[in-house]
């Protein structure tokens, strides 16, 4: 299951939704908002999404991580809009039936959606500029 | 053929507008609209060399002809996560 939503992710209950009797193993991964990058300090995030095709492509990386690993429920979650320093802004939880394929699904599942996504954060930074964040630039 | 292109985060931003409508020729490339947006908005022209474009929402390479009435977006590089 993926969805993007502008309200807290509920991340105790997305890691309930995944459990499964037959999966011995749930790995659940938050990214929250950092307060520093490269000696700069965040106050705050803002995402955007170019939304039918965020979704579209975080339902691929689902099917591309079902078909690598034996994944019993998972979800991936990301949230658009303003968050602070600590929030909650993705959330990937995976059911498996051992923990090295909960893990290893997972840490694909999240690393493939920075990759992929086309999702933007927006750093707020202390001193009150504002930075979009396009890396390699 | 008259084409609108969705803009997101930065390049959004320099466009002072969500979407950019140019004029290419019919059976015009992915390539030959990234020069036609850089020639209608310059300030867009560095951050397009290293924008991908999204084509009724799947990545596009620079020699896909565009379709007409594409849904055309372009896709500064991601940060989400």
């Amino acid at each position: 299951m993926v969805r993007l939503t502008t309200e807290p992710i509920d991340y105790h209950a997305l890691t309930e939704q995944v459990r499964r009797p037959d999966c011995g193993a749930v790995v659940t991964f938050l990214g929250t908002v950092r307060d520093l990058t490269d000696g700069r300090v965040t106050v705050a995030l803002d995402y955007e999404a170019y939304p039918g095709m965020a979704e579209k492509m975080m339902a691929e990386i689902e099917q591309e991580t079902r078909a690598r690993w034996p994944v019993g429920e998972m979800v991936l979650v990301h949230r658009l809009g303003h968050m602070e320093v600590g929030e909650v802004s993705v959330a990937v939880a995976v059911s498996c039936p051992h923990r090295a394929q909960a893990f290893e699904a997972c840490r694909h599942a999240i690393d493939r959606l920075k990759e992929l996504v086309p999702i933007w954060k927006k750093e707020n930074w202390a001193d009150g500029s504002t930075e979009w964040v396009h890396p390699g630039a | 053929m008259n084409l609108t292109v969705r803009l997101f985060a930065r390049a959004k931003d320099l466009a002072g507008a969500d979407r950019l409508t140019v004029d290419l020729a019919d059976g015009a490339t992915v390539a030959d609209l990234r020069r036609a947006l850089a020639a209608a908005c310059p300030a867009l022209a560095g951050l397009l060399e290293r924008s991908a474009f999204a084509v009724n929402g799947d990545f596009a390479d620079d020699a896909l002809s565009l379709p007409l009435r594409a849904e055309v977006a372009l896709l500064p590089p991601v940060s989400g996560g």
